[in-house]
C-alpha cells in the first residue's frame, strides 16, 4: 500500500449526457481527493449530481451518462478506461458502495445471509459453504442479533435500517479501501439514522476504510468527516475542512445550506433565526445557466457573476471557494 | 405449504358451483333441442310425436328447476349424465378425449416455453440489437396471424408440400402427429411469452438491487443467474398460467382443424347435435382444467416469491 499517495484522486471530473441530439454537462470540474482512511463529505441539494459523481467512481455510469474528462486515480491506478474485468475485480472488493434505498436495494427474492455471501465467493473464491459460514460472522459484526438465524431471511422480513446494516455488511464484507456512502440514512427514522451513522463511523476507523460520505444534510456531515466538498448543479462550489464550513462558510450556497439546518445550540435556544430554506430549486441539466451555476438563487449576484464562471480561490485552510463575491 | 395449497384447491368449490350454474343456465335458454338439431340435419322427420318422444325420452319435457336439481344432484356425484347422441355416460367420453387434449396444451406449451422464454431473454439482455428487432416484430406477427390460416399454411407446407408429416389425424398416438398442431397452437403463446419476458427482465434489470449487485463487482452472466432470473420469473409465470389456460379454449379451433380427437372437437360436433349433456360437461371440464392451472401457478409463486405469504 502507497502511504504517500492520496487513496483516490479525481481531477476535472466531467460528467455528460449525450443523446443523438443534445449533449448535457452534468457534473463539471470535480477534483477532491481522499486519503487513506479518510471520511470525506460531498454536500448538496438533491440533484447536484452527488449520486452520478460516486456511480462514476466504480465505473457503474450507464449510458446516456459518459465520463467525458477529468481522471480517476485510485490507489495510483487510473479508473477511466479500465476495462470492465478489471474494473470487476475493484467493485466491492476495493471501492464497495451502499445505497439511499435501503428498500429496494437489495434482492427481494433472496436470502440476506446468501446476498452478503455472494461477497466471498466472488473476491475471495470461496465455497458457497465457506461463504456462508463467513456471512453470519459479517452479520454479528454489523450488530445484527441472532445472525445465524438472520441469514435465512428475506429483506421484507426486515426493517429499513436492519436493511441498512446489511448493506454495510456487505459493502465491507472484502474489507474495501474505500466506501461510497451515498445518502446511507436519508430514508431512515433519526434514531435509527444515529445508530447506523455511529456503526459505520466505527467499523471503517476500525478497519481504516475511506468513506465518500454523499448527503444532502451537513448535519450527518458534521458527525463524520474531516474534510468536505458542497456540491451545486455539478460544480464543487467550496471544498474545507468541516470545522472551517461551519465556522466561515464562505460560498453563498454552503451558507444557505447551514441556515437551513436545525440546530440545537445556543443559537437556536436564543431564537437567533427561523430554519431558512433557499429560495428557488436546483436548475434541471438542460436548463443551466450560463456564468456561476448559482447565481440566479444567489443574493450576492452581480451581473460578472452572470456571464462568467468564477475561479477556484484560495483560502488558506487548505480549501477554497469558487465565488467572485465569497465572504 | 401444504396448508395453503389445500385453501387454495377449497377456494376453487365455490367458482366451480357458480360456473356450472351459468352453464346450465345458458344451455337451458338456447334455442334447438336434440330434436331439432336431427330433424336440421334430416336424420329424423319433422314428426311432433316424435319430437314428444324424443324430448319425453331425454328428460327434457320436465320443468327448468327440476332438471336443474337433477343437475347439480348428479354433478355432486361426478356423474356428468348420458350423452343423447351415443348413450354413453358423459364422463366415459370426456375420459377419452381429455389425455390428446392436454397432450397437445402441454406439447404447445413446451414449444413456446423452450423457443419463447430463451428468445425474450436475449431481446431484453441486447435491447435495440438486431435479435431484439426480429423477435419483437416476430413476437407482434405471431400475435396478429389466425390460428387456423396459421394452421392451414403449415399443412400445406410441411404435410402436403414437402410431406414430412401427415397433415391431420391422430395416428397411432405418436410424436409424428402431434408436431403440427403443437406447433400452431404454440406460436401465440410463444409471441406473447417473448414479449413478456422481455419486458419482465427489463423491468428486472432497471431495478435498485441490479444495481447493487453490479456494485459487488459480479459479472453480467453471474447477475442473471444470481439475480435476475428468479425475480424475472416471477413476472413471467403468472402470463405462462394464463396461457396454458387460455389455450384449453384455443385447442378447440386447431383440434377442430387438424382432426385432433380431443376435448375440443368433441364440444364442437356435441355443440351442432345440442347434445347438451355432452356440451356442458366439456365445458365444465376444461373450466376445471382451467382453475387447476391457475392454482398451479398460484402455487409455484408462492415457491419463488418469499413475499408471498403461506399464513
Ligand atoms: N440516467 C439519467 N438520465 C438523465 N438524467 C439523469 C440520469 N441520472 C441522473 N440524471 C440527472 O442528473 C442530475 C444529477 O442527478 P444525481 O446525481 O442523482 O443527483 P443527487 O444524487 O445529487 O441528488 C439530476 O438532474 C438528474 O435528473
Ligand atoms: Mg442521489
Amino acid at each position: 500500500m502507497s502511504g504517500t499517495r492520496a487513496l483516490l484522486e479525481v481531477q476535472d471530473l466531467q460528467i455528460d449526457i449525450v443523446s443523438a441530439k443534445h449533449r448535457h454537462n452534468v457534473v463539471e470540474n470535480v477534483s477532491f481527493t481522499i486519503d487513506h482512511g479518510e471520511t470525506f463529505g460531498l454536500v448538496g441539494e438533491s440533484g447536484c449530481g452527488k449520486s452520478i459523481t460516486a456511480l462514476a467512481m466504480i465505473g457503474l455510469l450507464r449510458s446516456p451518462l459518459v465520463i467525458s474528462s477529468g481522471s480517476i486515480r485510485f490507489r495510483d491506478r487510473e479508473l477511466r478506461g479500465l476495462p470492465e474485468r478489471e474494473l470487476r475485480k475493484l467493485r466491492g472488493n476495493r471501492i464497495a458502495m451502499i445505497f439511499q434505498e435501503p428498500m429496494t436495494a437489495l434482492n427481494p427474492v433472496s436470502p440476506v445471509g446468501r446476498q452478503i455471501a455472494e461477497m466471498f465467493v466472488l473476491h475471495q473464491g470461496a465455497t458457497w459453504h465457506e461463504a456462508e459460514r463467513k456471512a453470519v460472522e459479517a452479520l454479528a459484526s454489523v450488530q445484527v442479533p441472532a445472525p445465524e438465524q438472520r441469514v435465512k431471511s428475506y429483506p421484507h422480513e426486515m426493517s429499513g435500517g436492519m436493511r441498512q446494516r446489511i448493506m454495510i455488511a456487505i459493502a465491507l464484507a472484502c474489507k474495501p479501501d474505500l466506501l461510497i456512502a451515498d445518502e446511507p440514512t436519508t430514508a431512515l427514522d433519526v434514531t435509527v439514522q444515529a445508530e447506523i451513522l455511529k456503526l459505520m463511523k466505527e467499523l471503517c476507523s476500525a478497519r481504516g476504510t475511506a468513506v465518500l460520505m454523499i448527503s444532502h444534510d451537513l448535519g450527518v456531515i458534521a458527525k463524520m468527516c474531516r474534510n468536505v466538498g458542497i456540491m451545486y448543479a455539478g460544480h464543487l462550489v467550496e471544498q474545507r475542512p468541516v470545522e472551517a464550513i461551519f465556522r466561515s462558510p464562505s460560498h453563498p450556497y454552503t451558507n444557505g445550506l447551514l441556515n437551513s439546518l436545525p440546530r440545537l445550540g445556543s443559537r437556536g435556544i436564543h431564537g437567533r433565526k427561523r430554519l431558512q430554506e433557499i429560495t428557488g430549486v436546483v436548475p434541471s441539466i438542460s436548463a443551466f445557466p450560463a456564468g456561476c451555476r448559482f447565481q440566479p438563487r444567489c443574493e450576492r449576484a452581480s451581473a460578472l457573476c452572470a456571464t462568467t464562471q468564477p475561479d477556484q480561490a484560495d483560502l488558506g485552510d487548505e480549501g477554497y471557494v469558487r465565488c467572485f463575491h465569497h465572504g | 405449504m401444504l396448508r395453503f395449497i389445500l385453501r387454495r384447491l377449497l377456494q376453487m368449490v365455490p367458482t366451480v358451483i357458480a360456473v356450472s350454474l351459468l352453464i346450465f343456465i345458458i344451455f337451458s335458454v338456447v334455442p334447438g333441442s336434440i330434436a331439432s338439431s336431427m330433424i336440421a340435419d334430416g336424420r329424423g322427420a319433422n314428426d311432433p310425436e316424435l319430437i314428444e318422444r324424443l324430448n319425453r325420452e331425454f328428460g327434457l319435457d320436465r320443468p327448468v328447476h327440476v332438471r336443474f336439481g337433477d343437475y347439480i344432484w348428479n354433478l355432486a356425484q361426478f356423474d356428468l349424465g348420458t350423452s343423447f347422441r351415443t348413450r354413453q355416460p358423459v364422463t366415459e367420453l370426456i375420459g377419452e378425449r381429455i389425455w390428446p387434449t392436454l397432450k397437445l396444451a402441454i406439447a404447445a406449451m413446451c414449444v413456446a416455453i423452450a423457443i419463447g422464454l430463451p428468445l425474450g431473454f436475449f431481446a431484453a439482455m441486447r435491447p435495440g440489437s438486431l435479435l431484439d428487432s426480429i423477435t419483437m416484430v416476430g413476437a407482434v406477427s405471431g400475435l396478429s396471424v389466425p390460428q387456423f390460416w396459421l394452421g392451414l399454411l403449415a399443412m400445406y407446407l410441411f404435410a402436403l408440400t414437402l410431406g414430412w408429416l401427415p397433415s391431420f389425424g391422430y395416428g397411432e398416438g405418436g410424436l409424428r402427429n402431434l408436431v403440427l398442431p403443437a406447433l400452431t397452437l404454440g406460436v401465440g403463446p410463444m409471441a406473447l411469452l417473448a414479449r413478456t419476458t422481455r419486458a419482465a427482465v427489463l423491468e428486472v434489470m432497471s431495478t435498485d438491487f441490479i444495481r447493487t449487485a453490479r456494485s459487488k463487482g459480479m459479472s453480467s452472466f453471474r447477475l442473471v443467474k444470481w439475480h435476475v432470473t428468479r425475480n424475472a420469473l416471477v413476472l413471467i409465470i403468472t402470463t405462462l398460467g394464463l396461457q396454458f389456460g387460455s389455450m384449453m379454449g384455443q385447442a378447440v379451433v386447431v383440434e377442430k382443424l387438424f382432426s385432433w380427437p380431443g376435448l375440443g372437437s368433441l364440444l364442437i360436433d356435441s355443440v351442432g347435435l345440442r347434445d347438451i349433456p355432452v356440451v356442458q360437461g366439456s365445458i365444465l371440464v376444461l373450466v376445471l382444467c382451467f382453475l387447476v392451472i391457475n392454482t398451479v401457478v398460484d402455487v409455484l409463486y408462492a415457491v419463488i416469491d418469499p413475499r408471498i405469504s403461506h399464513g
